[in-house]
């Protein structure tokens, strides 16, 4: 006679405990329980995948490259400020390659001059073979183009965490993946275009001089059409001095709905840039229109007020991302630290540039390599049809075994529940995330337990024709199905294992639900079922076995 | 006792070679859609090919030829769009290497907006995928299909012997490629779901042939005196009633899901089904008379047995 007893008090915790675990996955009862029980709960459970609850994956790269070129054209500003600063006259800097400096000068013996003043800028090293008599090349070092895009990565990934946070998502997902990527998911985010060009945007903001000084600054037209813009540049192409740019400044005719772009000419030079703001808030105007306020820190307010003082009666051009928000004349010196970043915009675009402004700018623009975005209602539908399709499958299942096994396949139904309940059960204790792919691992697990047990019955039925007592049919049953279920369950956890280890994504969450759901179906289909006919022939000796 | 099949004393190795024919044609047909994947040729989903898929549902009705028209008369040309009339969905694919920088997406949505605007539509999904992603996920496939495949020979060359562990991969992959084929034939999209679904039908299809090659290991134990090919028979004879009721349970499972468990997981299904079907028949068809016609003959069951 077995002990069936030990066997029976660990199928009981082990059903206690998967529904202890599931529990806080199905708030409709979990929120109808007392507070105190509720505090007994592991709290968080299944999470359902993009798939099933709707939301954004994209997986982006930073632009390495610009961000190494953006840090140069800063040295570039700065060798310029550095050179004036030590009337160092007749002397151009400028940006020829990637992450090389090249300055020309007029006279030869100002050569020594400069190379003792760019002894201030220690990342940079000259390259001899590559100068003239008239010129130098100053290269950023390996290690230092390095460091630029290491740094431009993970500052792109506080930047973005930032703007999320203040966006405000539920459980949002932000992390560095291999070298240069970075994931980004927002699980069941209702405006997702809103939330990409928040992402994505690089905002970096640039106070610029407007240069009303050349006579190209008068030619240029007061405003074209949206989309004529590369025409404009062609047009002026050569004829722009040196030092100076075209930008443009949006606008919109509200009466005709037309939108415009304004050309100025704007001088190359940033005066101030946006990572000397401390806050950035929208305000509403005189005329009911949005703009952002802006404060500088200490630093910044130092700056601004300098320029301002310098530039009196001057326009200057508020730039965000290469384009033109606005550029007013500077009446007077500007003391206190604040701006107004006024422009025609709606109070959700004002909001969002707020956002971005306060989390800071992106090191280098970003490219977006991966792109999931699934509607809320699509989840929906996914799940109903999953779960409409998984219940249907199961009761044809059941009612399959409880006819083809009679009694007998009533206690392998039992063993499929008990199967079910802790596949949900542990991948609630996991933390799993459920995905379509998922539910469809769990159907197939299903499929193998009800395998597990028609080879034990089969078995059965085998050892009962040649007219075996009921109990020895049973042990000579299970015994011999059992070296056949463990070969074909370990097959598949291979396959699993192979899945988990190098799948991603969707395939990745279908492998966690097969693995488990293998291990468990060993589990109910050997100790499960054994039990209960166990149970059935403790006392009598049975005469018949309803299979 | 309900029995779909009583004791029944089928000659199964007898039929090989009309078996080796059908075979022959499945995994021709299969390694010719593998040949055209690897050319870039087949339908390989955008998961894998890079590119962009937009769903849109719209209140009213939406014909494919309109959609069409409406695309290429704003410069998109070369979109697959799938239609799913009950539910006056499109499904809107766009492969191209170089999408991702044109914010394709949005030019589909902006497009339709145009175009139909007494119809309203919601976005349902949209998919951007750069090229160098779905190579990535090639590559991965790939790796975890080898990894799995060199694991479970290991596996059974250990638990029986190694002419055992061949013959269940050549099942498996016989049946992997019929699969393949069946999608190639059907012109149907070779996505990321898909390969999931056929490394799961290589699973299902070791665990037949595991059955099968466990009752053969038994006989061979134990049956001294017959030869290997009324072994083999007799042991496929005695596991068939599994057999049958297992993949029928399996196919009751997966009809449901194949018609009813919506666009997502409709492929995966039919996948999966076709491969129930052909699992079940590899192992008796093709792994099974795998071991009587492997040159050399006795291996050390046979020796002891």
């Amino acid at each position: 006679m077995k002990k069936v007893g030990g066997r029976f008090t660990l199928l009981a915790v082990v059903v206690v405990l998967s529904v202890a675990f599931f529990l806080p996955s199905y708030p409709a009862v979990f929120q109808t329980l007392p507070p105190w029980l509720k505090k007994v709960f592991p709290n968080k459970g299944i999470a359902l995948g993009l798939d099933l609850q709707g939301g954004i994956h994209l997986v982006l790269e930073v632009e390495e490259d610009r961000a190494v070129e953006i840090a140069v054209d800063r040295s570039v500003n700065a060798m310029q400020d550095l050179l004036a600063d030590k009337k160092i006259a007749g002397a151009s800097v400028k940006r020829t390659a990637n992450a090389q400096i090249t300055l020309a000068f007029q006279s030869a013996d100002l050569k020594a001059q400069i190379q003792k003043a760019l002894e201030d800028f220690p990342a940079f090293s000259e390259n001899a073979a590559a100068g003239t008599a008239a010129t130098l090349v100053y290269e950023l070092s390996d290690g230092e183009i390095k460091r630029i895009k290491d740094s431009a990565i993970n500052q792109a990934l506080e930047t973005i965490r930032n703007r999320i946070d203040q966006f405000g998502v539920a459980e949002p997902l932000i992390q560095r993946q291999g070298l240069k990527q970075i994931v980004v998911q927002l699980p069941g985010i209702k405006e997702p275009k809103r939330a990409k060009d928040l992402i994505k945007e690089t905002a970096l903001l640039e106070f610029k001089m407007l240069d009303e000084s050349n006579k190209l600054s008068a030619d240029l037209p007061q405003r074209v059409l949206k989309g004529q813009e590369d025409a404009i540049l062609k047009q002026y192409e050569g004829k722009i001095p040196e030092g100076d740019q075209i930008l443009f400044e949006k606008s919109l005719d509200k009466d005709s709905g037309r939108e415009y772009r304004t050309p100025y000419l704007v001088k190359k030079r940033v005066m101030l840039a946006g990572d000397v703001l401390s806050d950035a808030r929208v305000s509403i105007g005189q005329f009911n229109d949005p703009y952002v306020a802006v404060t500088f820190d200490a630093k910044g307010a130092r700056e601004f007020e300098r320029i301002t003082e310098e530039h009196v009666k001057k326009r200057m051009a508020i730039v965000l991302d290469n384009t033109i928000y606005s550029a007013p004349v500077i009446q007077e010196r500007i003391s206190g630290g604040r701006a107004q970043i006024t422009g025609s915009f709606t109070t959700q675009e004002a909001n969002d540039l707020a956002i971005v402004l306060r989390a800071g700018a992106l090191p280098a623009p970003l490219r977006v390599i991966q792109d999931l975005t699934v509607g809320p209602s699509l989840g929906r539908d996914s799940i109903e049809k999953g779960i409409q399709s998984t219940l249907f499958a199961g009761v044809v299942v059941v009612l399959f075994m409880a006819v083809y096994y009679r009694l007998s396949g009533v206690i392998a139904d039992f063993a499929l529940t008990l199967n079910l309940i802790c596949l949900i059960g542990s991948l609630a204790a996991l933390n799993a995330t459920l995905t379509l792919p998922g539910i469809a691992g769990i159907i197939l697990t299903m499929g193998m337990g009800v395998d597990s047990n028609v080879l034990i019955f089969e078995r059965i039925r085998e050892e009962l024709r040649q007219g075996k007592p009921v109990r020895l049919a049973v042990d000579g049953g299970y015994d011999k199905a059992l070296l056949t279920i463990i070969d074909s369950h370990v097959t598949t956890l291979i396959t699993g294992l192979a899945l988990f280890l190098f799948g991603t994504g969707p395939i990745k969450g279908f492998a966690v639900t097969l693995c488990l759901g293998i291990a468990i179906n060993l589990f109910t289909a050997l100790v499960g079922t054994k039990v209960v006919f166990d149970v059935m022939n403790r006392h009598r000796q049975t005469e018949r076995l309803s299979i | 006792m309900i029995e779909i099949l009583g004791k029944t004393n089928v000659d199964f190795m007898g039929r090989r070679k009309i078996a080796f024919v059908c075979s022959g044609i499945m995994v021709a047909l299969g390694l010719l859609a593998l040949v055209q994947i690897a050319r870039g040729a087949a339908n390989l989903g955008i998961d894998f090919a890079g590119g962009t898929a937009v769903q849109l549902k719209f209140d009213q009705p939406v014909r494919t030829d309109e959609a069409r028209a409406a695309l290429e008369r704003n410069n998109l040309d070369g979109a697959e769009i799938q239609e799913f009339v009950a539910e006056n969905k499109l499904l809107i694919r766009v492969k191209a290497a170089t999408t991702i920088e044109e914010k394709v997406a949005d030019r589909v949505v902006a497009i339709f907006s145009k175009e139909f605007p007494s119809k309203t539509l919601v976005v349902e999904s949209s998919t951007e995928i750069g090229p160098t992603i779905g190579h990535k996920l090639q590559e991965d496939a790939l790796i975890a299909i080898l990894i799995s495949f060199a694991g479970i020979i290991l596996y059974i060359a250990a638990r029986f012997e190694f002419r055992f562990g061949v013959a269940a991969a050549v099942a498996t992959f016989h049946d992997v490629l019929a699969v393949l084929g069946l999608f190639y034939a059907l012109d149907k999209e070779v996505t990321l779901l898909v390969v999931t679904a056929l490394l799961t039908l290589a699973g299902y299809s070791l665990t037949d042939t595991v059955v099968v090659f466990d009752r053969i290991r038994e006989n061979l134990r134990v049956r001294r005196r017959d030869g290997l090919e009324i072994i083999i028979n007799n042991s496929i004879n005695q596991v068939l009633s599994r057999t049958i009721v297992t993949s029928l349970t399996v196919v009751l499972v997966l009809i449901p899901l194949t018609l009813a468990g919506g666009e997502v997981l409709h492929d995966f299904s039919l996948a999966l089904l076709w491969g129930v079907v052909v699992g079940t028949y590899s192992s008796i068809f093709v792994a099974s008379p795998l071991l009587v016609i492997w040159p050399g003959g006795a291996g050390k069951l046979l020796k002891r047995g």
